[in-house]
C-alpha cells in the first residue's frame, strides 16, 4: 500500500506541471494583446502598459512561468482585476459555498442512487425496477440547468414552497465563520437561519445530484445482480437468512468497490456541474466566481479559479484511486 | 477419392459458417432485439429528418420578429408559443436541431479524428512518444471537461464555432485512450506480426488491419460522445459562451427563456425537453450499439 502510494504520488507531479503550465498559458494564448483585450478598445496606452507590468508580461516567459509557480507555493494566487484584492483571500467564500452544495448533492445522489440501485436489484423486472431505471435514463439526459429552471418554475413559483436563488435570506443574512453556512447557523445556534439554509440548499443540491444519482443507480443495481448471482449469496439464502441482511449486508459488503469508485469520479464530475448550477440559482460559489471573471475578462481569477477547481479533481480522484487500492488488495500489485 | 470431396465442400462450408456467425448480422440482430435501442434510434433519426427539413417543417424563419404577438402562449397558431420578440417557438426548435446535431457530430467527428491520430502514434510506437502523449491526456482530463471547455471559451472568445473547437478538445483524450488501448492489444495479434513479417509498411497495417479492428468501441464512444457534446455545447449557450443571437440554440434560447419564467414559461420548456430527447436518443442507441458490438465494455 505504501509503495503504491508513493507511486500514485509520483505520478502526480506531470500532471500538476501540466496544470500549471495550461493555466499559466491561457492568458497568453489571448489572441492579440492581453492587457488590450483585458481593459477593451477604449483604454489608454499608459493603461495597457501598467496592465502588462502587473501581469508580468513584459518579461520573458520563462521568468514570468518561474513566478507565477513560485507564487503558488507560497499560496498566492494573483490578485484579482476587478476587485483589486488577493484572490488567494477572496476565494474561500466561494469554495466553502460550492463544497457545501457539492457535498449536499453528493449525499443525496448517493443515498437515493444506491439505495434505487439496490431495490431495483433485489425486485429485478418489477416495476420499481422499470421505474427506477426509464428514471435514471432520463436522469443521464437531463441538461441540468434546464431541470434547475423547471424545479424552480414548480417549487419556487407556483407552488412557493422553496426561496428561487441564492444561498441565504437576504434580509437576515448569515454571518458567517467557516463559510460553509449550514455549520455557521449550527455553531451560533441559529436554528431558524439553519432551516432557511437547507430551503435554499434543497433545489440546486437535486439539479446538482439528478445526473451522479442516476448513474449510480445504475451501477449499483448491475453490480449488485451480477453479486447476488454468486454462490455464497445462494448460501446465505440457504442458511435462512433473512433477504434483507442477504442484500444489504453480504451482496452490498461485495459490490462496494464498483459503486465506490463511480461515486468517487461522480464528485469530481460534480465540480463542473456545479457552474451550471450555481448560475441558475445565484449560488455564489467556485463557478460563478469563475463565471463571472469570464464576464469582466479578469483572467487572473479565471487562472486561479479554473486551478483550484483542477486541483481539487485532481485531489478527489487520487483520493479515489488510494480508496480503491485499500478496499481491493488486487489493485496496488497491477 | 476422400480428398477431392472435401475439397468441394470446404467453401460452402465457409460461407454456411460465416453467414451464421457474421459480426456485423449479429450485431444487428442483437441491436434489434433491444427496445430501448430502438427507441434511442427512432428518436435520433426523427431529429435528423427534422434538422434536414428544417425549412419545409418551420411554419416561419428564425428570426421573424413580430411584435405585437410576443409572448404568446401555445395555440393552434403557435404550437409552442412566442417569445419576447415575437418569433415563433416551434420554428426555432425545429431549426435549433441543425445547430445541435451539427455542433455534436462535428465536434464528435474532430475528436475522434485527432484523438485516434494521437492514440494510434502513442500506442503503436510507444516510449517516450507513448509517454509524452499519455501524459498530455492525463493533464486534459484532470480538468472536469465542461470547466476546461469554458476555459478554451474564453481564451477564444465566445461563439458556436469556438464551442465547437472547445468540445472538440475536451474530448480528444477519451477517444485517445480508447484507441491507444485498443491498438496496444491488438498490436500482439500474430496477424499484425504476420504483417510485419511480410514487410508491411507501418501505415498499411495501421490503416489496413488496426484501424478497422479499433471501429467497434470508436462507433459506441463516438454515439454516447454526440450526446454529451450536444449537452456541452447547449450549457456554453446557456452561460452565453456559445451560440450568438439571433441563432436558435437550444441552450441559448432557454438562458433568453429565463427571464420570462414567470410570464411565459413555455419559452423554457420546448427547448430544455427538445435538448433531453436527443441526448436520451443518442444514449439509449449508443447503450444498445455497446451491448450489440462490444459487450465487454457493458461496466
Amino acid at each position: 500500500m505504501f509503495a503504491y502510494t508513493i507511486r500514485r504520488l509520483l505520478m502526480l507531479i506531470p500532471v500538476l506541471f501540466g496544470l500549471s503550465l495550461i493555466v499559466f498559458f491561457m492568458i497568453r494564448a489571448i489572441p492579440g494583446d492581453p492587457a488590450q483585450v483585458i481593459l477593451g478598445q477604449l483604454a489608454t496606452k499608459e493603461a495597457i502598459a501598467e496592465l502588462t507590468k502587473q501581469l508580468g508580461l513584459d518579461q520573458p516567459w520563462y521568468t514570468q512561468y518561474a513566478n507565477y509557480v513560485g507564487g503558488l507555493f507560497s499560496g498566492d494566487l494573483g490578485e484579482s482585476l476587478r476587485t483589486k484584492s488577493p484572490i488567494s483571500e477572496e476565494i474561500w467564500p466561494y469554495l466553502a459555498a460550492t463544497i457545501e452544495l457539492s457535498f449536499c448533492a453528493m449525499v443525496i445522489a448517493v443515498f437515493i442512487g444506491v439505495n434505487a440501485g439496490i431495490i431495483s436489484a433485489w425486485f429485478q423486472n418489477s416495476w420499481f425496477d422499470y421505474a427506477a431505471m426509464v428514471l435514471a435514463l432520463v436522469g443521464v439526459s437531463m441538461p441540468i440547468f434546464w431541470l434547475g429552471l423547471m424545479e424552480q418554475w414548480v417549487f419556487a413559483i407556483n407552488l412557493e414552497w422553496l426561496p428561487t436563488s441564492g444561498r441565504e435570506e437576504v434580509r437576515d443574512p448569515v454571518s458567517a465563520i467557516t463559510h460553509i453556512y449550514t455549520l455557521d447557523t449550527l455553531l451560533q445556534g441559529r436554528l431558524d437561519q439553519f432551516w432557511d439554509v437547507i430551503r435554499h440548499l434543497v433545489m440546486p443540491s437535486i439539479a446538482l445530484a439528478t445526473i451522479p444519482m442516476a448513474i449510480i443507480a445504475r451501477i449499483t443495481r448491475s453490480t449488485m445482480l451480477e453479486v447476488m448471482k454468486s454462490d455464497f449469496i445462494r448460501t446465505a439464502r440457504a442458511k435462512g437468512l433473512r433477504m434483507f441482511w442477504v442484500v444489504y449486508k453480504h451482496s452490498l459488503k461485495n459490490a462496494v468497490i464498483p459503486i465506490l469508485t463511480i461515486i468517487g469520479l461522480q464528485t469530481g464530475l460534480l465540480l463542473g456541474g456545479a457552474i451550471l448550477t450555481e448560475t441558475i440559482f445565484s449560488w455564489p460559489g467556485i463557478g460563478r466566481y469563475i463565471y463571472e471573471a469570464i464576464g469582466y475578462r479578469d483572467y487572473p481569477v479565471i487562472q486561479s479559479g479554473i486551478l483550484v477547481v483542477a486541483f481539487i479533481f485532481v485531489m478527489i480522484n487520487l483520493t479515489v484511486d488510494l480508496m480503491y487500492a485499500a478496499v481491493d488488495p488486487r489493485i496496488k500489485y497491477q | 477419392m476422400q480428398i477431392s470431396t472435401d475439397k468441394k465442400t470446404q467453401p460452402a462450408l465457409a460461407a454456411n459458417e460465416e453467414k451464421a456467425i457474421s459480426p456485423r448480422l449479429e450485431a444487428w440482430r442483437s441491436f434489434k432485439k433491444n427496445k430501448l435501442a430502438l427507441t434511442g434510434a427512432t428518436i435520433v433519426l426523427f431529429f435528423i429528418i427534422v434538422a434536414i427539413c428544417a425549412p419545409i417543417i418551420a411554419p416561419e424563419g428564425i428570426n421573424d420578429q413580430k411584435l405585437p404577438q410576443r409572448l404568446l402562449a401555445p395555440s393552434a397558431d403557435h404550437w409552442f408559443g412566442t417569445d419576447d420578440f415575437g418569433r415563433d417557438i416551434f420554428s426555432r426548435v425545429v431549426y435549433g436541431a441543425r445547430i445541435s446535431l451539427w455542433v455534436g457530430f462535428l465536434a464528435v467527428l474532430g475528436s475522434i479524428v485527432v484523438g485516434c491520430l494521437l492514440g494510434i502514434i502513442a500506442g503503436y510506437y510507444g516510449k517516450w512518444i507513448d509517454a509524452l502523449i499519455s501524459r498530455i491526456f492525463d493533464i486534459m482530463l484532470a480538468f472536469p471537461s465542461i470547466l476546461l471547455a469554458i476555459a478554451i471559451v474564453a481564451v477564444l472568445g465566445p461563439s458556436l464555432k469556438n464551442a465547437l473547437i472547445a468540445i472538440a478538445i475536451i474530448n480528444i483524450p477519451n477517444f485517445g485512450r480508447l484507441i491507444r488501448s485498443r491498438v496496444l492489444s491488438v498490436k500482439e495479434e500474430e496477424y499484425i506480426m504476420a504483417a510485419k513479417a511480410i514487410g508491411m509498411k507501418d501505415s498499411r497495417i495501421l490503416l489496413q488491419h488496426i484501424l478497422p479492428n479499433s471501429l467497434a468501441p470508436i462507433i459506441v464512444q463516438g454515439t454516447l460522445a454526440i450526446a454529451t457534446a450536444i449537452i456541452e455545447a447547449a450549457a456554453l449557450g446557456f452561460l452565453g459562451l456559445g451560440a450568438e443571437a439571433p441563432n436558435p440554440e437550444w441552450g441559448k434560447m432557454l438562458s433568453d427563456a429565463k427571464n420570462f419564467m414567470i410570464q411565459a414559461p413555455w419559452t423554457m420548456f420546448f427547448p430544455g425537453l427538445a435538448i433531453m430527447l436527443t441526448v436520451l436518443g443518442f444514449n439509449l442507441m449508443g447503450d444498445g450499439l455497446r451491448d450489440a458490438l462490444d459487450p465487454r465494455m457493458k461496466n
